[in-house]
């Protein structure tokens, strides 16, 4: 992906070159392109007069925050407690089955990237998932095979 | 003139489903029968259920549908009004939870109905105009310290009211003020610690939804009794709409002079600013959370010096959860004596719960201080689902530990729960029925630690890992007395060597989980799973 530095800009001159304005400058980058470049990040890091070394191990460290592409469509499994005791374990199998990947993989067409995530604080409609930042609940197995095929034909559509 | 309002339910769920559309239906149809001047369609936040979404409640009749789809919403006007005839087909089930409404006190029933004092507002009034919380009392407290207290009268006041912290601590509040109050320094700050990621925990979510004003009115009553002119929320970076509510109100309080410089012409400023995280549980651990606003990774810091002493930019600061804050300004409004008349005489006032799990009614409750778990099962729970009987409770998500049914009568308080040697955390209950595996539960609440532990110490990094791996082995059945002699040494290293809270609180539910159910553990040794949850395959180890 080619680095954006008319985006990167906007960006920084909205949140200032202030240091402590770092971590939403790198959150909002990646919610704008999907995922911090190498290059994106020492621009920002230029910017703010920091080491770039800086910028990436607090870009690593949010869950937010990207650093690497992920596929098109981003799906965040709750597997906490409450989800788990609903039901979340047959959901955590489907998923797994269904995409043919494990937890923290990206399928091969690059069109999901299957991720765990903590508590969404949408337990009392659990087993839970977010499809990039659409909220599903109540999951069963055959409620997941439709929300996926829907996100396949809406591709192909 | 106003004959009638239509309340739409517009937490995050009920978006989900559809709100927005039902409530562009509802306009739609309230001008096709020209009834837009008589008849005002506002959102109102939370339903504080989650059975019936968008829930609909129509004023004054406080007739209750739901859920609502842009059809049933045109119909309703035509019935309901412009031909005065309740819709009975579309009305919402009864609703167990609460028995209680702002609207309707006729409902409350006796002693054991729900105290509102955090969520009085959330759920009855449009958390987008601050009209309506002024027309509610809001920013009365705030006028009443800046024209009648001194800032050490609010600070006292708090003290006396006997405020614990709602984060999960419950430390006092006033004395919290008070430490900052006396430091000698020309810059303190006001943090409103509003990431909540304890698994099971979304009541902060629903108060800031709900009744946004609430906080902000408590964080400049914090300002002027400390002596701090700043404040910042940080804000979990996954709660959008909270996040919304919450610059939208900042706005109009700034816009009414109720924020910014010289509030009500008292001499007084304060202005708030908003910080959205950016993913991850420690943020919630008030030091890492300091970090954080800086901009930095999200590592605790070493105490002492405490925020009180060196806080936000190296200045004394408050760090209250939202929680905390909303109880403030009833406290002014009220009276100390008000305060103290509600829960416990050593832990005053209401705790807001999420029950969750195998009861028959799940959602948020706001109950008095010292309530038993047995009341809160019976009573706002409706009992257990399915006819599973009580096994345990977990509370205070991941970093809670389990209540056996032993403890069922063990009053829910800080200082009680203390004694027993258990936590009333964050305010999660998840009701665990006899189907549930508590090696199973503990492995899923370690996996949690493992996640978020931030890696700067040994014992949480290491350990966390160290006790999944044993719990492991005892789910597919290689578990040996070791594993469990194993977990007992590692959940002790982890309990006091940890450097932060995060890695204190990871070993709870083992540590609790041998404590009340040790010959679950050692059936697992056998190769059994009494509840048959785990797979207990003998397949190769995962690690």
């Amino acid at each position: 992906m080619k680095t954006n530095l008319t985006q990167i800009h906007e960006v920084i001159n909205q949140h200032g070159t202030n240091r402590e304005a770092l971590v939403e400058i790198l959150r909002d980058l990646s919610q704008r392109s999907g995922y911090l470049t190498k290059e994106a990040m020492e621009v920002v890091a230029t910017q703010l007069q920091l080491p770039p070394s800086e910028v990436f191990s607090v870009a690593s460290f949010y869950t937010k925050i990207n650093v690497e592409q992920l596929g098109k469509h981003v799906i965040k499994f709750c597997e906490d407690a409450p989800c788990h005791i609903a039901g979340g374990r047959e959901i955590w199998e489907a998923l797994e089955h269904k995409l043919g990947i494990q937890f923290g993989e990206t399928t091969t067409d690059g069109f999901w990237t299957l991720w765990p995530t903590s508590c969404l604080g949408l337990c009392a409609v659990g087993p839970v998932m977010l499809v990039d930042d659409e909220p599903y609940g109540n999951l069963t197995p055959e409620k997941v095979t439709d929300i996926l095929n829907h996100y396949r034909a809406g591709d192909a559509a | 003139m106003i004959r009638a309002r239509i309340l739409i339910s517009s937490d995050s769920l009920s978006l989900s489903r559809g709100a927005e559309e039902t409530k562009l239906a509802f306009e739609a149809e309230l001008s096709r029968y020209g009834l837009l001047n008589e008849v005002q369609v506002v959102y109102m936040g939370p339903a504080n259920r989650t059975d019936a979404l968008p829930l609909v409640i129509i004023y004054p009749e406080g007739t209750r549908y739901g859920p609502v789809t842009p059809a049933d919403a045109a119909y309703i006007v035509e019935e309901q009004l412009y031909k005065g005839r309740v819709v009975e087909h579309l009305l919402a089930p009864p609703e167990m939870l609460s028995g209680e409404s702002a609207h309707l006190p006729g409902q409350q029933g006796d002693t054991y109905a729900q105290k509102r004092v955090v969520l009085q507002r959330a759920g009855s009034i449009d958390p987008t105009a601050i009209e309506e919380y002024i027309a509610e009392d809001g920013y009365f407290a705030l006028g009443t310290v800046l024209s009648e207290f001194s800032p050490h009268a609010v600070v006292e006041t708090i003290k006396e009211s006997g405020l614990q912290g709602r984060g999960g601590a419950g430390f006092p509040t006033g004395l919290k003020w008070s430490f900052v109050e006396s430091q000698q320094s020309a810059q303190k700050f006001i943090v409103c610690n509003a990431d909540e990621s304890e698994p099971g925990t979304f009541k902060d979510r629903l108060i800031l939804e709900g009744d946004p004003h609430a906080v902000l009115e408590a964080m400049a009553i914090a300002g002027y009794a400390v002596g701090a002119d700043q404040g910042w929320i940080y804000i979990r970076g996954e709660y959008g709409q909270a996040r919304e509510r919450l610059e939208l109100a900042i706005q109009q309080a700034e816009e009414y002079g109720l924020l910014g410089d010289n509030i009500m012409e008292s001499g007084f400023s304060f202005h708030i600013h908003l910080h959205a995280g950016a993913g991850a549980y420690i943020c919630g651990e008030e030091t890492a959370l300091l970090e954080s606003l800086e901009g930095k990774r999200g590592i605790p810091r070493i105490r002492p010096p405490y925020p009180t002493v060196a806080g936000f930019r190296d200045e004394p600061t408050v760090v209250n959860n939202v929680e905390t804050l909303a109880n403030i300004p009833p406290i002014i409004r009220n009276g100390v004596e008000w305060f103290r008349s509600i829960g416990t005489e050593r832990c005053p006032g209401t705790k807001v719960y999420t029950m969750l799990g195998a009861v028959n009614v799940t959602g948020l409750i706001e109950v008095p201080m010292g309530i038993t778990l047995r009341e809160v099962l019976d009573i706002y729970g409706g009992g257990m689902k399915d006819g599973k009987t009580f096994k345990c409770a977990q509370t205070g998500g991941a970093s809670g530990s389990f209540i056996p049914p032993e403890m069922l009568d063990v009053p829910l308080d800080y200082k009680s729960m203390q004694k027993q040697g258990a936590s009333l955390g964050s305010g999660a209950l998840l009701i665990c029925g006899d189907d549930t595996c508590i090696v199973d539960l503990a492995y899923v609440l370690e996996r949690f630690f493992v996640a978020e532990s931030c890696g700067k110490c040994t014992p949480c990094r290491v350990g966390t890992v160290q006790m999944l791996e044993s719990l492991e082995r005892l789910r597919r059945g290689y578990g040996t007395q070791k594993d469990l002699e194993h977990l007992e040494e590692a959940a002790t290293y982890a309990s006091t060597a940890s450097f932060c809270g995060l890695g204190q609180a990871a070993p709870v539910s083992i540590i609790t989980g041998l404590r009340y159910f040790r010959e679950e553990f050692e059936a697992h040794v056998r190769g059994e799973c009494p509840a048959a949850v785990c797979p207990m395959d003998k397949k190769q180890v995962a690690s």
